[in-house]
């Protein structure tokens, strides 16, 4: 049974700062919403609010059939009947009970929840596991035990703070692909807190980005970071094109990567899935007039000069070469290669400026 | 050795403790844990005996409990004895007397139980009251157990208060320290010695006792310390 959840309040948190949300998430392809923006923009109170620990001020928060908040008509759902998982940014785990006596402290009491705890921690590799008590846990356990006890109880929205930030770095790459896949193998809404640029685009279908107490743009999570809406949204995603594709052919440590008409040849010597997202900070395209003698290892796209926009002491073009590509150019340059929107032009990148983020377990 | 007078004493604080805990545990969890308004005058009125000398304390539970109180009233009619100068009577003056030594290291417990626990209790759907039964208040372990050796231990020294509404019946009101304070005024210095060095060492014992369990638990649970 999957909700939709369709949200849109404002909370108040001190009398000048306030935090609104306008939010809408379905089950189906497009499930697990990744809230981004920098540390004191609200994303945690958005959270709490969500899960009814925290109660906004004005609006409303519907899921499904049901109304879990509505100011006007004075209802607030506690965060007990409103059945959905939401993990802490410390997973929240009871020190005094085994793993086993958390991940049964959350379902209905009634026969059968031994057997059902054990199937749970199969699910997330933790089988053997029962009997620890959580500081006998690592960082990546302790997370998979705390996903396992919010899943126990059949939530019917996932809510996740900050999920990877208290893992040691070498764990956080296997533990986001962990977390994607493990996301997405169950059908149900999903909104996850971060910070984190590879998080974002790791975990995310979709993104919203908070700047300053309000949510400045929604969209697919690679037009989000290719497409910012504003200075804003740019400044808090950073100026990159991060576009889909799909791996074609790889060896001697040079990938193939197809997106959308174009090629793009990227320096990589981890194994990856066949579907990636493609990142290029816009700094890093150099900007040509004419296509050079083959150069070996850089990629030379040629294209339309869509859009140029100053900012500041630079310029940035927006060039349509199968693919909407940024680059960060300074302003005699611009003069130089004399760009007007419409011009061809030809794009270089280097295929070690390519950066790829997996998108399912290889 | 006064016997009876020490049998009474435990049995007393016994008693006592046994009732703070009944009634301290959920005053100290909504103390604590909840933020309604007012709570800082019941704060307030749970420290009083703190600050109060045991003779005022003791003058109004007298006074509340006397046979021409309502209270008093209704004790009597039901049981056909009066509560003033009765086991009963010291009993409920000395669970007020001793109310802050369990309330307050219980709430103090309470509080200092990690936020994010309790809401990850609310938001796997445990009620408010199983979350305090099954998370706060077996965190908050050690706390409770300082509460309760307080009550008992405060409740064995008690003096003014038992002078006050229990008066001084052998065998129904007559404690310890009243026993000792007796001797002393008798001139029996020899019989007050040996009853006072019996409740320091029980005292010590207790208390020696209680740390060294403390100390053993804290490392089982350690977010509850």
């Amino acid at each position: 049974m999957a909700g939709r959840l369709v949200a849109s309040f404002l909370r108040r948190l001190a009398p000048t700062v306030s935090v609104r949300a306008d939010l809408e998430l379905d089950a189906g392809d497009h499930r697990v919403m990744v809230l981004f923006g920098p540390s004191g923009s609200g994303k945690t109170t958005i959270l709490r609010c969500l899960a009814g620990l925290d109660r906004p001020q004005e609006g409303f928060i519907r899921f499904g059939e049901e109304v879990w908040f509505d100011r006007a008509a004075r209802i607030n759902r506690s965060p007990q009947q409103r059945r959905l998982a939401y993990v802490a940014q410390d997973y929240g785990l009871f020190p005094h009970l085994t793993v086993e006596g958390n991940i049964r402290f959350g379902m209905d009491a009634g026969s059968h929840t031994r057997d059902r705890a054990e199937t749970i921690l199969r699910t997330v590799h933790l089988e053997g596991m029962s009997q620890r008590l959580p500081t006998q846990l690592s960082g990546g356990e302790r997370q998979r035990v705390a996903l396992a006890r919010a899943l126990a109880r059949d939530p019917r929205l996932i809510l996740l703070d900050e999920p990877l930030a208290a893992l040691d770095l070498p764990l956080r790459d296997p533990m986001r692909l962990e977390l994607r896949q493990f996301l997405r193998s169950i059908d149900v809404p999903s909104v996850v807190v971060t910070h984190d640029r590879v998080d974002a685009l790791t975990l995310g279908d979709r993104m919203a980005v908070l700047s300053g107490g309000y949510i400045r743009q929604v969209g697919p999570i690679h037009e989000v970071f290719s497409r910012p809406f504003d200075l804003a949204v740019a400044a808090s995603v950073g100026v990159e094109t991060v576009v889909p594709g799909d791996i074609v052919d790889s060896g001697n440590g040079l990938v193939t990567v197809r997106v959308g008409a174009s090629h793009l040849r990227v320096a990589q010597a981890a194994v990856m899935p066949r579907s990636v997202f493609a990142c290029i900070r816009a700094e890093d395209v150099i900007l040509e007039t004419a296509p050079r003698g083959d150069v070996s290892a850089r990629n030379q796209l040629t294209g339309r000069v869509t859009a140029i926009q100053p900012d500041g002491g630079v310029v940035r073009v927006t060039v349509d070469c199968g693919f909407s590509l940024s680059a960060l150019i300074t302003r005699p340059a611009c003069d130089e290669l004399q760009l007007t929107e419409g011009a061809m032009v030809t794009a270089v990148v280097k295929a070690t400026a390519v950066h790829l983020i997996p998108r399912e377990i290889p | 050795m006064d016997w009876s007078a020490i049998v009474l004493s435990l049995r007393l604080a016994t008693a006592t403790t046994l009732i703070l805990l009944v009634v301290g545990l959920p005053l100290a969890g909504w103390l604590a844990l909840s933020h309604r308004r007012g709570r800082w005058a019941v704060d307030a009125l749970v420290a009083l005996p703190l600050v109060l000398p045991p003779t005022v304390l003791g003058f109004y539970v007298l006074v509340a409990l006397g046979p021409r109180s309502p209270v008093g009233h209704a004790y009597e009619a039901i049981t056909g004895s009066r509560i003033v100068f009765s086991f009963q009577g010291l009993l409920a003056a000395s669970v007020l007397y001793s109310l802050p030594f369990a309330v307050q290291p219980f709430a103090a417990a309470f509080a200092a139980v990690d936020r994010n626990l309790i809401e990850a209790a609310w938001c796997l759907g445990a009620s408010r009251v199983r979350t305090f039964t099954r998370i706060v208040v077996p965190l908050a372990r050690p706390g409770i157990v300082a509460g309760v050796v307080l009550s008992f231990a405060h409740t064995v020294g008690e003096f003014g208060v038992v002078l006050m509404v229990g008066g001084n019946l052998p065998g129904s009101t007559r404690t310890v320290s009243i026993s000792i304070y007796d001797d002393v005024q008798a001139l029996d210095y020899a019989r007050a010695g040996r009853t006072a060095a019996l409740l320091l060492v029980f005292s010590f014992v207790v208390l020696a006792m209680t740390y060294r369990l403390q100390r053993h638990s804290g490392r089982a649970w350690p977010a509850g310390s």
